[in-house]
């Protein structure tokens, strides 16, 4: 029973000081690939989304080529090609450019999709209202169409961000210092293989929570006033 | 033009050799993933309160924590506790148990879809509780949600090249191999980038195909 009660205080010793290696040199890069990945992410998907239900060909055309070419393939053979292959054809770009954009592209390529659905699934009537009132397409878009739109985007946002997060851990491949990349350091150094794992596990698990956490709360305030939302006006 | 074709002809057996390791894992990852989705599944819809709320979070903590670790703790931490798995065996696991928290999601709305006058009909027919849920719902279930768990599958063989990172042999691995052999990288990966990308659109357009069959059938 001591025996027990004492390697279980080493465990949480152990994983304590983990802890503080993964957060303090760690964490750091992980939330800055997950900082400049969310922007790269949330301008391509737009542009993308906005693209595909687009009258003009060649913006559609390129956000089909986009989408498809993103999603069709691996998060990590994207790293590796961008990374690898691309200074072959002249161009050289830093591990943390690479990290940044081809994750946030990767992300935006499934948001393209989502704002999409959503711009899709406002009801008709409403551009033909706006198109009734005057409204130009790009108005009745930007002012009518969108807004409403948003709303919808949430949720589906919250989950891409979740597997951005998942997804930065991908970067240790080339060589960024993210969470991960400190564990398995860590792990040669040091071989308290359990703790690192379990430590790394649950500060992802924490950080997915605090994103899902923010998302909700970013849905409750788009919904002030709307109805039929949590939040939002009566009916 | 940097691209050489004699290069690109010479590697691809190699690579079709890597393929076959990516199906391997992909497949039989996915096989896993069905079935402990389905156990994931049953626990939330049938089990008493604490083993149920446990399977939520397990569920919840395996979604929002990346594969990448998980694969690790398998493979560096399991021998530890005595489980020596090779690469391979402890890919597959990974993979299979990381999608089976989406799997169980699937699940979980085909059950709910399915009308709570079938649970009555079948109570008032003198079925038991888990007799009513193997032989009237789960029949019922199921069938609406094979695009969806094709759509997994998909993401399953997507996420199968991190598998090169503890060392499994398939595509992605294969094609770093030869590019470090030959110094050459682009043309291996953009090879791999392009065999991923024509499986990956004629394995979607048929989850489509069968989507529409689907709604038809209905």
């Amino acid at each position: 029973m001591t025996g027990l009660l004492h390697s279980v205080t080493q465990f949480v010793a152990t994983s304590w000081g983990v802890l503080e290696v993964l957060v303090a040199e760690g964490l750091p890069v992980t939330l800055a690939i997950m900082a400049g990945g969310s922007v790269v992410a949330v301008v391509a998907a737009l542009a993308a989304g906005l693209g595909r239900v687009s009258r003009i060909r060649p913006w559609r055309w390129t956000s089909t080529i986009y989408v498809e070419a993103f999603r069709g393939t691996s998060a990590l053979v994207q790293l590796f090609w961008f990374y690898f292959a691309l200074p072959r054809l002249g161009v050289t770009l830093s591990a943390m450019t690479v990290g940044i954009v081809v994750l946030g592209l990767n992300t935006g390529s499934y948001g393209a999709e989502v704002v999409r659905g959503a711009i899709q699934a406002v009801p008709k009537g409403q551009w033909e209202a706006a198109t009734a009132l005057g409204f130009t397409r790009g108005q009745a878009m930007r002012r009518i169409v969108l807004p409403q739109a948003a709303l919808r985007m949430i949720p589906p946002a919250g989950n891409l961000l979740i597997e951005l997060l998942k997804n930065t851990a991908l970067a240790l491949t080339i060589g960024l210092t993210e969470i991960t990349f400190r564990a398995q350091a860590l792990r040669s150094e040091t071989l308290d293989t359990a703790e690192i794992f379990t430590v790394a596990l649950l500060l992802y698990f924490m950080l997915a929570q605090v994103v899902s956490f923010g998302m909700r709360r970013a849905e409750r305030r788009l919904a002030v006033g709307r109805a039929g939302y949590p939040g939002g006006g009566g009916a | 033009m940097a691209w050489d074709w004699s290069y690109t002809w010479s590697i691809l057996p190699t690579l079709l050799k890597g393929l076959v390791v990516t199906l391997e894992a992909t497949f039989l990852g996915f096989a896993f993933a069905l079935v402990v989705g389905m156990v994931w599944a049953v626990i939330r819809r049938g089990a008493p309160g604490p083993l149920r709320t446990a399977v939520v979070w397990l569920v919840e903590f395996i979604r929002s924590t990346p594969l990448l670790v998980q694969l690790f703790f398998i493979y560096y931490v399991l021998p530890q506790w005595g489980l020596v798995l090779s690469p391979l065996v402890a890919g597959v696991l990974g993979l299979g148990l990381h999608y089976s928290a989406y799997t169980a999601e699937v699940y979980r709305s085909g059950i709910d879809a399915v009308p709570k006058g079938q649970w009555d009909a079948a109570t008032a027919l003198g079925f038991g509780r888990l007799e009513t849920f193997w032989r009237i719902v789960l029949p019922q279930a199921i069938p609406p949600t094979i695009p969806a768990l094709g759509n997994r599958l998909i993401a399953i063989f997507k996420d199968s090249p991190l598998l090169a990172v503890i060392t499994v042999t398939e595509l992605l691995q294969q094609a770093k191999l030869l590019g470090a052999e030959n110094f050459r990288y682009l043309e291996p990966l953009t090879l791999v980038g392009v065999i991923f990308l024509i499986l990956s659109l004629i394995s979607s357009r048929f989850v489509r195909w069968m989507e529409v069959w689907s709604e038809q059938a209905v």
